[in-house]
């Protein structure tokens, strides 16, 4: 048997795959394709104070081995998430994590401090890199000041384990998730979507309602890879590897760049049970390696 | 009921013109009974380029003998590679997904009004209201008679009225331009076809006070109320296609 596990501060993981904001619902859409609790974990769509409706349509596209997508954090609010979806997900075997966003450090930390109180979230992975909102998200996450602020704050009133989700559209991402560590996160997640974006030649306009989007799926993997090898080398926290993840093996060139968990997302779309193909991929290429701990292969390329 | 995802043989890839192909596809397994409006994500095999999905309406189903229909309209470069599959191949297919037109109120007058590729869903409705004991009567607006699909499969359900636009069949201009309009008064209109047509449509319904449903074709990532991609703007909001839809009653559309 290889042990799959890992922790962050305190926080046990059963294996290091987990499904990223966004891209799973609060679990339940995907009840009919996998078992939800075998995962590592899952990290809730992108939640706010208040309800929100998002851009307008259209708001997504495909592009060569991509999507670009425009949603901005269209969600039910925090009262609508404690009363209707808290109940349900809080049956799920594995960590439930919410994803926190808002558009004033006020908000974020309101929101914190509410997630706080509910004890079947043991963590939240704070969104400061949300490229498809008007204020707050990428905002956030592209400034170190206002990154620094803002997880800082949080830290402040969130007692349980702070994961950041950093974006990738800053010239050095090591800085944020430097800034990140000394703040007293638990763990950086990375990459949120790249700032993209398509033109329909046949109508001469955006393929999005807001121009600009957030690009997922294989074409940002090279992108993601890199970013991760340089942040696992940068800090000792625990790094989430995210980033066009389709298969067992994208997944462990990320755990041999250093990351200690990957995250699955995009490609959940097309597979809605491709999460459980890569858990299962993993652990038979560590059998197959002769490793008897996932740990064996984090960061291997480094040493 | 329950989403499967499951593959499918391709028994006939039937080509009706230039860009409008019918896959007729065998079950590996049973396949569960089907609503019509419903539709299916289709994997697009071999080509990562091109790797999301796409969303295809149910455009027929025979129990009996496993089979189910799509018809498909050549639209970029994941359909064209849909078009080449050939029989005995295999596709894989997400379904059942959304919602479903409803059913009619009893003795109510029922058009169903198609055009072009939009005939899709309406095939298996169709049929469908058939077997309910209704009898619908069927619009369908072409471009022109060479455009004309399936003409035969609609006269073994109900009347079909004909429109193109360059009058080579039936009567000259758009589906709403047609006499029977004016001549009949329908209680229930199902619509799938170009938005344009559709929201044609929607405001004769509207003027008419006549109870009128639509197909929306919106592009999605999942299908299954994840990606929230496929936003339709209603009273209620934004609504997923995928899950609140594909169908709406246009009194719930902000048109």
């Amino acid at each position: 048997m290889v042990n799959l596990g890992f922790t962050v501060g305190n926080l046990k993981f059963k294996n290091p795959v987990i499904t990223a904001s966004g891209t799973f619902g609060n679990g339940s859409e995907y009840d009919d394709f996998i078992d939800v609790s075998r995962l590592g974990g899952i990290i809730l769509k992108g939640t706010t104070m208040e309800p929100r409706e998002g851009n307008s349509y259209p708001r997504m596209a495909e592009t060569p081995s991509g999507m670009l997508n425009s949603v901005g954090l269209q969600n039910k609010g925090i009262d609508y998430f404690e009363k209707n979806i808290y109940p349900v997900i809080a049956a799920y075997d594995t960590n439930v994590i919410v994803n926190v966003n808002g558009s004033y450090v006020e908000d974020y930390i309101a929101l914190a401090e509410r997630v706080n109180k509910l004890d079947k979230i043991p963590a939240i992975e704070l969104n400061i890199s949300c490229p498809n909102v008007k204020m707050g998200g990428m905002a956030f996450g592209t400034n170190p000041e206002s990154a620094r602020e803002v997880i800082k704050a949080v830290r402040a009133v969130y007692t349980r384990i702070l994961i950041v989700k950093l974006s990738p559209n800053v010239t050095n991402i090591t800085d944020f998730a430097r800034i990140s560590e000394e703040e007293g996160a638990d763990s950086v997640s990375l990459i949120n979507t790249l700032l993209g974006m398509a033109i329909d030649i046949r109508t001469m306009k955006p393929s999005l309602s807001t121009i600009t989007g957030g690009l997922s799926g294989p074409a940002v993997k090279p992108v993601a890879l890199r970013m991760v090898w340089q942040v696992a080398k940068a800090v000792k926290i625990p790094v989430i590897g995210i980033g066009g993840i389709m298969s067992a093996g994208d997944a462990i060139e990320f755990l041999l760049a250093g990351a200690s968990a990957i995250q699955v997302g995009t490609g959940s779309f097309i597979d809605p049970g491709i999460s459980i193909t890569i858990l299962e991929g993993i652990a038979k290429y560590l059998s197959d390696k002769g490793c008897s701990d996932v740990k064996e292969i984090i960061g291997l390329i480094n040493r | 009921m329950a989403k499967r995802i499951e593959d499918f043989k391709i028994k006939e890839n039937l080509r009706l013109n230039n860009d409008l192909f019918i896959l007729e596809l065998t079950g590996n397994n049973q396949i569960p009974t089907l609503k019509p409006g419903q539709f299916a994500q289709v994997r697009i095999e071999g080509s990562p380029e091109t790797f999301l999905r796409r969303p295809i309406s149910i455009h027929d189903v025979d129990y009996e003998r496993n089979t189910i229909k799509f018809l498909i309209q050549i639209a970029g470069k994941g359909t064209k590679r849909l078009s080449n599959l050939k029989q005995g191949e295999t596709l894989n297919i997400i379904y059942p997904l959304g919602n479903s037109f409803s059913l009619p109120g009893e003795n109510e007058k029922v058009l169903l009004v198609g055009g072009g590729c939009g005939v899709a869903p309406l095939l298996f409705l169709g049929k469908y209201l058939q077997l309910k004991g209704y009898k619908p009567e069927i619009l369908l607006g072409f471009r022109n008679s060479d455009r004309i699909i399936e003409y035969n499969e609609y006269t073994g359900i109900g009347t079909v009225y004909l429109t193109t636009e360059d009058g080579s069949s039936g009567e000259k201009g758009f589906v709403t331009e047609h006499t029977v309009l004016n001549e009949q008064h329908y209680d229930h209109v199902y619509c799938c076809g170009p938005e344009s047509m559709m929201k044609a449509v929607a405001a004769y319904c509207s003027k008419n006070d006549i109870n009128c449903e639509v197909s929306l074709e919106h592009l999605m990532a999942c299908g299954f109320g994840v990606c929230l991609c496929c936003v339709v703007n209603t009273v209620n909001g934004n609504l997923c296609s995928c899950i609140d839809g594909p169908v709406f009653n246009t009194k719930e559309l902000k048109w």
